[in-house]
């Protein structure tokens, strides 16, 4: 009885958070601090729901017979409980770093942006915690057409075309492939419950696995697998808190997530193993994770680069996840939460400098930290975690994928990785170089700007708080570990 | 006992208020016989359906001349259901229309509005009771007739031409089916539907039969507006009242859509039907037709009524996709997703009329920046343009879930392609309006942000929150909706 | 099975195909309405034929006649009829508020009036 109060609140929590905010929009100090409440008590359910998991618990929970023989159920295992604390937990840092650049920068609509964030996060515990398949995909639509807003928050006709791709690409693949994969599944298998050992084993042979395995990989649009990949970039047109959002806790967080769970619970690694037909996925990923980074190393516009880092970050889960070895798995969970934290930090950096100085550029980048130091060191941080270099907690996740790589002796998925990592600090570190060691340009601040100096404390605190949190996992990641070691089977 | 007399009742409440709403003529009175009659009416439906689920079909003789030489009334699981729908939309229909017609009736003609609503509910729900093929006639034309002229109420003069053009294509297609009935006749010598199905093995190879089900196949479907027998339609949603669409979308094509299944399952036999003669594959290229080239159609409007008609006739595709199939399954599916887009089409032509009472049209001009000048409506269009695309949580959704395990049951897979790939038309055209509420700013000479009247408003909410109620909760339309299926299917190898 | 054996089908089709044509060839909405009637009337011989057979009576039982016209067409036609002319009341009535609305009852004309309509968009409320 407990434990379905505890597992409904997760649900009520940021819809209780969506009503506070629209009703008390007129007020924007009590506004934020709704939000910030909701967030922190969310926060908190969250951590007690997974300590609870740790422990060996898994609450499940009926919530309406949707059809007969299917219902929306939610039921938490420990992927679950890693997505829901990820998601929640950030949502505190990112709502704060929000009130900071939406005031900084005098955005419009703010009651609607913080509703719908509400919202998103809301759909990212409805796709954590959700019990069978059905209930994933209900909540992963619902994700989709929240954000929608958010995407066209400032409402121009860039914004609208831009929300045409995300729209377009999300609905389309989610529509045209994970649904009649969804559909398949049921009638295949007779249930769409995720079951350890996947629910497909023994009913399907090799062929018909390979081909649901593609409409599953590719109808999980948000995992950004190309080339259903253009949606990410063309989602960067939205506020930076909202690309923030999109990268790192919500959006493609779910699409990873949702990728793990399909192997893990409806696939079945040792079945996928046993048939061989997951052999195609990872190198789709390889080819995700290199292409992505050579346009990343010539984009030009920060958050472009960034935008394709992520694309190309994904990969690594989606990679990792279809090596099917234990070992790999949880380097897929541990990089979900890695990547999490390091690329959040890196989109607040980015954020921050748009606050603070207006640039959008690399090439405007240089000496700037000089003058934000904070900014670019927590910039800093998040690069070397995205290259995977130790003290950041991309290093931890790279681990594990690299050594599940050789391991299985697929020397060419070492050589992606490796060749990945080059490319990474290919785009990344010149950004840092610039920003520490170059000239600031003399013109650039003479008559238009005031010189300029850090973002806003409260941005800047939060970016401390994730590039902080990044090194952190790198020196304690005990407790993900032991949630992501159960994922994989206990071994 | 009242109950026993239900069957006829169903009929006679609303076609007897007709007439009385003439006498009184004073539109106040008259809207509340009108109201009560539709009350009744569903009352009478919704007991109806809860007797033919627990005992099989009722079986109700007219002036007590016993069938099959008297007309017989008969009802059953599958009559039921369709009578549900379409006096639930009657229901919702009539608080709604009180303001609803006030800016596009004028007011001395408030009566004939009420009686002609009347009329029309009486004709489709007669033709579901009915047991009797000429009495299906009949009563088609009584319908359809009021309809005519409630769609020629519309105050745009092209409203006019549209219930011209309808009334032409609607006769037409009443009078062919009125040949296969004569055919049929001339071959069993019988009227009785249930008579002329025991009989019709006999002569099931004769050329009269075959001639007969063409002729209905083709006079039913003109009525059901399935591509391309459907361009009466457009122009009918678009210009006719706000109400009488929402009332139409909801229900005209659906009950025809019922005597098609009638004829196809009950009557004919689906053997006769599907296994011997290529109807099986002829439907399925006709609803694959309808299920695109109206709906890219629709993505070209710049008028959300007709947006609208346009995205019905695409939808109707849906449903004959299911009959089609001829499987217990692809049945199954074509009855919820009856009932399904009934209620949100029915919801979206409801929101669209209180938009169009305040806004003064439902060109995208006119409806521009909606978002901001009625959110809640925008936003209860949005609902129901979700659920027009089937995403999870709309009861759209569940019709195309039930569609698509069909298909694949039948092992056709390429059919789970062509049902999704016309979501994602359906994503366009719903996304156009979307664009249009949001992203562009309200005409100069919009009047102020506010909703429409509460009465108007309270209705259509209430379709659209179904909407939303019976995507997340639909074991009781698919346990009905599987049992309209089995009766269909059944009811002609089981007989009486 | 000669042709004039079966004269009154053949009659019956020709009608048909006759009403039909009018209907979807002429401009003119009244004479649309003239072939919907044709086309119905087809309908009504279609029936009221097969009923009369030969040396037979009306069907009231009596001594002395075993062969009886059978008189339920002949009822269903009389319903029918009634549904046409309500249907061509309907249609006629329709055409003289079109006439009204627009002036004109040839559709292509009154379709060149509403593509001007569309073309330049005014609030029209003649109609109704």
């Amino acid at each position: 009885m407990t434990e379905d109060i505890q597992l409904i609140s997760l649900l009520l929590t940021p819809l209780v958070g969506m009503l506070l905010v629209s009703l008390t929009g007129r007020w924007p100090n009590l506004r934020e601090s709704m939000t910030l409440l909701v967030a922190v008590l969310l926060f908190s359910e969250s951590l007690q729901l997974a300590s609870d998991v740790l422990g060996g618990a898994r609450p499940g929970l009926t919530l309406i017979h949707m059809l007969p023989g299917l219902t929306l159920r939610l039921a938490v295992e420990p992927l679950g409980a890693v997505f829901s604390v990820i998601s929640s937990g950030l949502w505190i840092i990112s709502t704060l770093y929000s009130i900071g650049y939406m005031r900084g920068n005098n955005e419009k609509k703010q009651t609607r942006f913080y509703v719908c964030f509400a919202g998103a996060i809301f759909a990212a515990q409805g796709i954590a915690l959700a019990g069978n398949m059905l209930t994933l995909f209900l909540f992963y639509e619902a994700m989709t057409l929240i954000t929608y807003p958010l995407v066209t928050h400032h409402g121009t006709d860039h914004a609208r075309n831009s929300a045409r791709t995300y729209l377009g690409v999300l609905l389309g693949t989610s529509i045209a492939f994970l649904l009649s994969g969804l559909l398949a599944t049921w009638v295949i298998a007779g249930t769409l419950d995720f079951r350890h050992g996947g629910i497909l084993a023994g009913h399907l042979g090799a062929a018909g696995t390979a081909l649901l395995l593609v409409l599953y990989m590719f109808g999980i649009g948000k995992a950004a697998l190309m080339p259903f990949h253009r949606w990410l970039p063309a989602a960067m047109v939205a506020p930076t808190p909202v690309s923030a959002l999109l990268h790192a806790v919500a959006v493609v967080k779910a699409g990873v997530f949702t990728i793990v769970k399909v192997i893990v619970y409806i696939f079945g690694a040792e079945n996928l193993i046993a048939l061989g037909s997951a052999n195609w996925v990872p190198v789709i990923a390889g080819f995700t994770i290199i292409s992505a980074s050579i346009v990343a190393l010539r984009a030009d516009n920060l958050k472009r680069r960034l935008a394709y880092s992520t694309v190309s970050q994904l990969s690594y889960v989606t990679l990792a996840a279809t090596l099917l070895a234990p070992i790999s798995i949880v380097g897929a969970v541990l990089h979900i939460a890695a990547h999490a934290l390091g690329k959040i930090t890196l989109f607040f950096a980015a954020g921050s400098i748009y606050t603070a100085a207006h640039k959008t550029e690399v090439s405007q980048l240089d000496g700037i930290g000089r003058r934000m130091p904070w900014t670019m060191t927590a910039f800093a941080i998040g690069a070397l975690s995205m290259i995977g270099l130790p003290p950041a907690a991309g290093f931890v996740s790279k681990w594990y994928v690299l050594s599940a790589a050789m391991s299985l002796e697929h020397w060419w998925a070492v050589g992606v990785l490796v060749l990945s990592t080059l490319l990474n600090a290919g785009y990344f570190l010149p950004i840092v170089w610039r920003a520490f060691f170059r000239e600031p340009p003399a013109e650039a601040d003479d008559h238009h700007h005031a010189p300029h100096g850090e973002a806003p404390r409260i941005m800047v605190f939060a970016q401390t708080a994730t590039a902080a949190l990044t090194v952190g996992m790198f020196f304690y990641h005990e407790p993900v570990l032991r949630l992501a070691r159960a994922v994989a089977g206990g071994f | 006992m009242l109950t026993q007399h239900f069957p006829a009742l169903l009929v006679v409440v609303p076609l007897i208020a007709a007439p009385l709403i003439v006498l009184v003529r004073r539109s106040l009175p008259s809207w509340i016989i009108a109201l009560l009659a539709t009350a009744a009416t569903f009352g009478i439906a919704l007991s109806l359906l809860d007797r033919t689920l627990a005992e099989g079909t009722l079986s109700y003789a007219m002036g007590s001349w016993a069938p099959p030489l008297g007309i017989e009334y008969r009802i059953d699981a599958a009559g039921a259901f369709v009578a549900v729908i379409v006096a639930a939309m009657g229901l919702i229909v009539m608080p709604y229309s009180r303001v609803g017609i006030a800016a596009e009736v004028r007011n001395e003609e408030h009566y004939l509005y009420y009686a002609l609503m009347m009329l029309c509910l009486a004709g489709l729900l007669g033709i579901l009771v009915t047991g009797d093929a000429f009495n299906v006639f009949v009563f088609l034309e009584v319908s359809s007739l009021a309809t005519y002229v409630l769609i020629a109420m519309g105050r745009d003069r092209r409203a006019l031409m549209a219930a011209y053009q309808y009334l032409l294509m609607g006769t037409i297609g009443a009078t062919l089916y009125v040949v296969g009935v004569g055919l049929l006749y001339l071959e069993t010598g019988t009227l009785n539907l249930a008579d002329m199905a025991t009989r019709l093995p006999m002569a099931s190879d004769s050329r009269a039969v075959l001639a007969a089900l063409a002729f209905i196949t083709v006079g039913i479907s003109l009525k059901i507006a399935l591509f391309p027998l459907h361009l009466w339609l457009p122009n009918a949603y678009a210009y006719a009242p706000s109400p009488v669409s929402a009332f139409l979308a909801a229900t005209a094509t659906k009950v025809s859509i019922y005597v098609l299944m009638r004829y196809f399952f009950s009557i004919f036999g689906e053997s006769a039907v599907f296994d011997a003669r290529a109807t099986g594959a002829i439907l399925l290229g006709l609803s694959l037709a309808a299920m695109f080239i109206p709906a890219i159609v629709a993505i070209f409007q710049h008028d959300m009524k007709r947006l609208l008609a346009y995205s019905s006739v695409s939808q109707i595709g849906y449903i004959t996709l299911g009959i089609s199939m001829d499987s217990v399954d692809g049945l199954m599916a074509s009855a919820m997703h009856l009932f399904n887009h009934a209620l949100t089409k029915g919801g979206l032509f409801l929101v669209l009329g209180g938009v169009v009472l305040r806004c003064r049209g439902a060109s995208f001009d006119r409806l521009a920046g909606l978002g901001q000048t009625m959110p809640v409506a925008a936003f209860a269009m949005v609902v129901g343009g979700l659920s027009l695309i089937g995403v999870p949580g709309t009861a759209g959704f569940i019709s195309k879930w039930y569609l698509v395990s069909a298909a694949i049951h039948l092992g056709q897979w390429w059919l789970v392609g062509a049902v999704l790939a016309s979501s994602l038309l359906a994503v366009i055209y719903v996304w156009r309006f979307v664009e249009v509420a949001y992203f562009r700013a309200p005409p100069a000479d919009h009047p102020p942000p506010g909703e429409a009247p509460l009465s108007m408003f309270v209705p259509a909410l209430l379709m659209i929150g179904g909407c939303v109620y019976f995507g997340l909760d639909a074991t009781w339309s698919s346990e009905v909706a599987t049992r309209v299926a089995e009766v269909l299917m059944n009811s002609r190898s089981g007989g009486q | 099975m000669t042709l004039a054996s079966h004269f009154s089908y053949w009659t019956t089709i020709l009608l048909l195909m006759v009403g039909l044509f009018i209907v979807i060839a002429r401009d003119n909405l009244i004479k649309k309405l003239i072939g919907l009637g044709i086309f119905q009337t087809a309908v009504y011989l279609l029936y009221i034929a097969p009923g009369k057979l030969i040396g037979g009576v009306a069907p009231i039982v009596g001594s002395g006649f075993a062969v009886y016209s059978n008189p339920l067409p002949h009822v269903l036609i009389l319903t029918a009829i009634v549904v046409g002319v309500a249907t061509l009341a309907l249609g006629l009535a329709l055409v003289v508020r079109i006439k009204e609305a627009y002036g004109s009852i040839d559709e292509d004309e009154i379709l060149a009036i509403d593509a001007q309509d569309d073309a330049s968009p005014t609030p029209d409320h003649e109609g109704g």
